[in-house]
């Protein structure tokens, strides 16, 4: 018989204002969810391991899920780093002696889970977008970068599942008072220390994971335009002007982001991590707009997960015109976002 | 004070992005219709790794760099046509299986393996590089698994860059969620890096270079080490295309200003 243990943690104290360290991040939350769902299924016992600086307290928000709470606690899990993460969910492991263990993607954990799994004898799958199954465990995830899809399932036990966020609805129970075992860690002398987040250091924060929607700019807002110059600043400008009106995401095609390299006019507040595609990230947004971008399958790949899909080229014949948006604008995109701006930040 | 680095890059070959991808052989030996004969690439966040690598090589005298690519001879032969002529670098081939759908664990075993028994590799002073995340399976683990398998314990990824310090300890940035980076200084090698982008462009091609390094390559080619890969008990059940073709409808007759209307009541609508 199958035991789950899902394995979550506090943010780093800086990453987001409201949870200060102490709260257990959203991947956790819905890493939870399917961790319920699955052991409902299944008819699994259900651990849940919280890495955080204080335990005890971050318990309070998963204490109605109904589940086994194991803790590791301590100043050194404020810090997301390899071999004290890799120590505390190992203790955890041991501990609950689990044959599944879910944790969400996070950068953190993404960082040491196989590391984990290697020192449990296990196996591990990342990216997991569902779990299937009655008497097995079925896990889908892509391959090639969001273009084949696959269903597999493993034999080997314990079998690590990295869920990919937003998957999964955030477990949402009352808060109330925890019992929470607390683990010893065996902590090795760290060699590294980290120093806190930095962010780009071209002036505006454009990637905002929780937007409603992901706005892509495309290698042609640096292009020639009609009058035969091309118009960067006004481009900039442009875009810089809907993120403030529409609270957007920027994303943008590998073509633009790489022009920085190639001593190009380039649009300032780029960086390769506004890149989606093929080598960039796939995020998840519920609305996507794209401008200037051409249907290229690379593209295609960035835009997998969002649901409601415009685009602007003026191209008729653009991929995109061919089953993957769902609406095309034929159009300068400088006049209309230009005209879009006027409406979404109109004047005094 | 330059620090003499050994830097091993593990890195993939894999279909240019630009094809159009197909499985083939069902769910029991999953691979991509054609494979063998589509145009391979260097892993595109690996590629960035060993340009990264081989800046570090450049400014720090005394280190070397290697390229440990697992692949079929033939595949890995047509690539590294193009790839020596970037940077110098060691190839250290291994013959096996292309794609994204052998287990990632048997190939990190076969990696680790080949890289423990590099000769004259000291592994106090290495630092192991590769993509955060290859373009077939994605899964970000195999350097992870190599790298416990080596012992190492300090570990980075989705790395955008390191700046070595000269007591011998680097800081790095990794991205993390938001679009920002984490900040790590770490005492020195050991250690392993899973590339993102990083801050390079592509080195252009040098004929030089490339010809000083396909006089090795081609040896090391011929003498590479076949691998078989174990499944290790990971059943494939299904693997598909998505099926998302949409009803896309062209717009072609409205002004910017009505485009924009439609656009702003698309946006604000819940």
């Amino acid at each position: 018989m199958e035991s789950i243990l899902v394995l979550t943690h506090t943010a780093l104290s800086s990453e987001t204002e409201a949870d200060s360290g102490a709260v257990l991040t959203r991947a956790s939350l819905e890493a939870l969810s399917a961790g319920i769902e699955l052991a409902a299924r299944l008819g699994a016992p259900l651990a849940i391991g919280i890495v955080a600086v204080d335990a005890q307290s971050a318990a309070a928000a998963v204490s109605s899920a109904g589940a086994r709470l194991l803790g590791v606690s301590g100043e050194s899990f404020g810090q997301p780093r390899y071999s004290t993460d890799a120590a505390a969910c190992e203790a955890l492991c041991r501990a609950a002696q689990a044959t599944i263990v879910l944790a969400p993607g996070s950068s953190r954990f993404a960082r040491v889970a196989a590391g984990i799994a290697h020192r449990l004898g296990g196996v591990i799958d990342t990216h997991v977008t569902a779990l299937a199954g009655t008497t097995t465990i079925e896990a889908s995830r892509w391959f090639y970068r969001q273009r084949v899809e696959a269903v597999l399932s493993r034999d080997a036990r314990p079998w690590f599942l990295l869920l990919d966020s937003g998957t999964h609805a955030a477990f949402a129970g009352d808060p109330a008072p925890a019992q929470v075992e607390l683990v010893a860690v065996q902590l090795p002398q760290p060699r590294t220390e980290v120093s806190g987040l930095r962010a780009p250091s071209h002036g505006a924060q454009t990637i905002r994971p929780d937007a409603k929607l992901l706005f892509v700019a495309g290698a042609g807002w640096t292009k020639k335009q009609p009058d035969g110059q091309t118009h960067v600043t006004e481009a900039a400008d442009l875009i810089l002007g809907f993120l403030r009106g529409s609270g957007a995401s920027l994303g943008s095609s590998k073509s633009l982001v790489d022009q920085t390299g190639e001593n190009q006019q380039v649009l300032p507040f780029l960086t390769h991590l506004n890149q989606i595609g093929q080598t960039g990230a796939t995020p998840r947004h519920r609305k996507g707009l794209s401008t200037c971008c051409y249907g290229e399958e690379p593209h295609v790949v960035g835009w997998r997960f969002i649901s409601e899909r415009r685009a602007i080229n003026l191209d008729p014949n653009c991929g995109w015109a061919r089953g993957k948006a769902d609406v095309v604008y034929i159009a300068n995109a400088f006049q209309v976002m230009a005209e879009l701006n006027r409406l979404l930040n109109p004047g005094p | 004070m330059a620090t003499a680095l050994h830097i091993v890059v593990c890195a993939g070959i894999v279909p240019d992005p630009l094809q159009t991808l197909e499985p083939a052989g069902g769910p029991g030996a999953p691979a991509l219709k054609n494979e063998m004969a589509l145009p391979a690439v260097l892993d595109p966040w690996a590629a960035s790794a060993l340009y990264e690598a081989a800046a570090l090589v450049a400014k720090n005298p005394g280190s070397k760099l290697w390229l440990v690519s697992l692949g079929p001879k033939a595949k890995l032969q047509q690539v590294m046509m193009t790839v020596a002529q970037k940077v110098a670098f060691e190839l250290v081939p291994i013959d096996g299986l292309i794609g994204g759908f052998p287990d990632a664990h048997s190939t990190a075993a076969v990696l680790a393996e080949t890289i423990a028994a590099l000769p004259g590799l000291d592994r106090e002073r290495l630092l192991l590089f590769g993509g955060w995340e290859s373009a077939t399976r994605g899964a970000g683990i195999t350097l992870q698994l190599v790298g416990e398998r080596l012992g190492i314990t300090d570990q980075f990824q989705g790395v955008d860059q390191i700046e070595l310090r000269d007591d011998g300890s680097f800081e790095v940035l990794e991205r993390v969620e938001g679009g920002k980076h984490q900040v790590s200084v770490c005492a020195g090698t050991p250690a392993v890096l899973g590339w993102a982008t990083g801050n390079l462009a592509e080195p252009r091609n040098n004929p030089q270079i490339g010809m000083a390094n396909m006089r090795a390559i081609m040896p090391a080619l011929q003498k590479a080490t076949p691998a078989s890969l174990e499944a290790n008990g990971l059943h494939y059940i299904s693997v598909a295309l998505p099926k998302q073709q949409r009803t896309t409808r062209v717009v072609k007759d409205l002004t910017p200003h009505e485009i924009a209307a439609e656009l702003a009541a698309w946006i604000g609508a819940e």
